[in-house]
């Protein structure tokens, strides 16, 4: 039970992640690697507030704020600079490894008897015991779907249609008389302020912050992202939003299962050839649907 | 009405690939015509096009839309007073996005996108209404993703698209060459009607001698940078393709089998 709950919780805190993923590599068209830098800045900007007894809550907004800059300084690097989308992710995730040392102070930073969001004083006033364990799931739940339905209503304003066209046909929004290079940029700002949120609530939970927890963001948001999109398929009612949600917490489920047979050294490993597997599978059901067709 | 003046226009300079395309080009278009422009390949149509719409910059020279100096502005900002279709029907339209989306966004154009709805649901029965004079089929699919409709009706489509929102000028850039024959005669139909309904100033670049001599109110042909024939009015109405193919022969060598094809299809 506790295992499936601490699989939920963390699957939860990736979902956040891998809706920003969704948008720059799905529907920008764009694989950025940003994330890997602005995953962790997020914990290590909450780290450091909520060890000075900052509202968790203003911690979780700062963080996100600071993920939307590091997007838009991507972004900028991409469509001013010119420099290529990839090069451009690895440049800013470089930079971020030490602005996220700089931020902490030290390499790891742990913030045990503090508040956080699923751990104060209105908290424990408020959830009856036999709940308590749960309080956790719930509140991430809630902050999940939040991030879910305001990312769905975006993608359904006129501003979100922009977005969405970018990736894939952006000679039109040049027709439409639209700076394409703002719409790149304010989706990179998006996608990086869910990524570094889900980086904070990371933090959060797990009450710590580590300079080189930001390895493989982007492979188990891609994962996420392609499990999603792949695995149901068929479950249309489910909007897309919903489906990379859902395939962040069978993610991380499956590394769970995989890593309780190995050490926790392996993680990475683990980590890397179940992405591959995804990979692989996900073509594999694609030429099925076009032999179909 | 649209200038150009003295453009200057070179590929590749200071390479042994140096093409001086435009050395010292004016043009002027008036206002509401409807300007057909035929050519060899490399005979700088496509360019010309491009040059008007900021998709590639002059070397020298001004372009003038009523008075405005165009050279300077950025590409998307010009396409503000400009309507374009190209000749790949891809480009015209979001193919992840359904018609009502793609016409949504269209019909946004120059009015801004913010954060309110992205479709209208007041707006759905005009759009009806303006696919169903198309005669394609696509008033019904309004909530079909555009991607899953053929090259003609994509055509069509970003035809209306190009021209929902008040625009000064049209540019279509052999925006029929890649339909098949039938779907290219009705794209083409549609295209006479809209720039008769929005009287908007018209450039076609084709390769269609055909569409050139029967529509339009004035025929440019070009050949190495330069206009090396002009006619309109009663002189366009008396060209005929056969006089335009002959006049093809004498210029150049290249390409002459396709251009055969289009006036035979």
């Amino acid at each position: 039970m506790t295992l499936l709950l601490s699989v939920l919780e963390q699957g939860m805190i990736y979902a956040v992640m891998a809706l920003g993923v969704y948008i720059t590599y799905k529907i920008l068209d764009f694989p950025d690697l940003t994330v890997d830098g602005s995953f962790p800045m997020g914990a290590a900007i909450t780290a450091v507030l909520i060890s000075k007894d900052a509202n968790p809550l203003l911690a979780l907004l700062i963080s996100g704020l600071a993920g939307a800059a590091a997007g838009c300084l991507t972004g900028l690097i991409h469509v001013k600079l010119k420099v290529r989308d990839l090069l451009s992710g690895i440049i800013m995730m470089t930079a971020l490894y030490t602005v996220n040392l700089r931020i902490a102070g030290k390499a790891n930073l742990p913030i045990y008897n503090k508040d956080t969001m699923f751990d104060n004083g209105l908290i424990r006033g408020l959830i009856p015991d036999q709940l308590y364990p749960y309080r956790t799931a719930v509140i991430l739940l809630a902050v999940m779907l939040a991030a879910k339905y305001l990312l769905d209503w975006y993608m359904n304003t006129s501003s979100g249609y922009l977005l969405r066209a970018v990736g894939d046909n952006d000679t039109l929004l040049t027709s439409l008389g639209v700076n394409k290079g703002l719409v790149k940029i304010a989706g990179l700002s998006i996608a990086n302020a869910l990524v570094a949120l889900s980086g904070s609530l990371f933090a959060q939970q797990q009450r710590y912050f580590d300079a080189s927890m930001g390895t493989g963001t982007m492979v188990v948001g891609l994962a996420s992202v392609i499990i999603g999109i792949s695995l149901f398929q068929k479950r249309s009612f489910l909007r897309v939003t919903s489906r990379v949600a859902a395939g962040a917490v069978l993610y991380k489920a499956c590394v769970a299962i995989a890593i309780r047979y190995m050490k926790s050294v392996d993680l990475k490993l683990v980590t890397a050839s179940l992405f591959l597997v995804i990979l692989v599978l996900g073509r594999e059901r694609k030429r099925k649907v076009k032999e179909c067709a | 009405m649209l200038e150009l003046k003295h453009i200057k226009k070179c590929y590749h300079p200071g390479t042994v690939n140096e093409i001086r395309l435009f050395e010292d080009f004016s043009l002027t278009v008036r206002e509401g015509e409807f300007v057909t422009v035929v050519g060899s390949n490399g005979s700088g149509k496509t360019s010309l096009l491009n040059m008007i719409c900021g998709s590639i910059d002059i070397d020298g020279g001004e372009i003038l839309a009523n008075g405005r100096d165009l050279a300077r502005q950025k590409d998307f900002y010009r396409h503000r007073k400009i309507g374009r279709v190209f000749q790949d029907p891809q480009k015209g339209t979001c193919p992840s996005m359904t018609i009502l989306e793609n016409m949504s966004m269209a019909d946004r154009k120059n009015k801004g996108y913010g954060l309110g709805r992205g479709t209208d649901k007041r707006k759905q029965e005009p759009y009806r209404r303006m696919l169903r004079e198309l005669n394609l089929g696509l008033e019904d699919k309004l909530h079909i993703q555009v991607g899953a409709l053929s090259g003609g009706q994509r055509q069509a489509l970003a035809l209306l698209m190009a021209t929902m929102t008040p625009i000064e000028f049209l540019i279509l850039d052999e925006h029929t060459a890649a339909l098949d024959p039938k779907t290219a005669d009705l794209v083409m139909e549609l295209t006479e009607r809209l720039v008769k309904e929005k009287r908007v100033t018209t450039i076609m670049v084709t390769h269609n001698l055909k569409y050139a001599v029967e529509y339009g109110t004035r025929l440019l042909m070009m050949h190495q940078g330069q206009v090396i024939l002009d006619k309109e009015g009663k002189e366009k109405a008396a060209v005929k393709a056969g006089e335009l193919l002959s006049a093809f022969h004498g210029i150049s060598m290249e390409g002459n089998g396709h251009l055969m094809y289009s006036v035979t299809s």
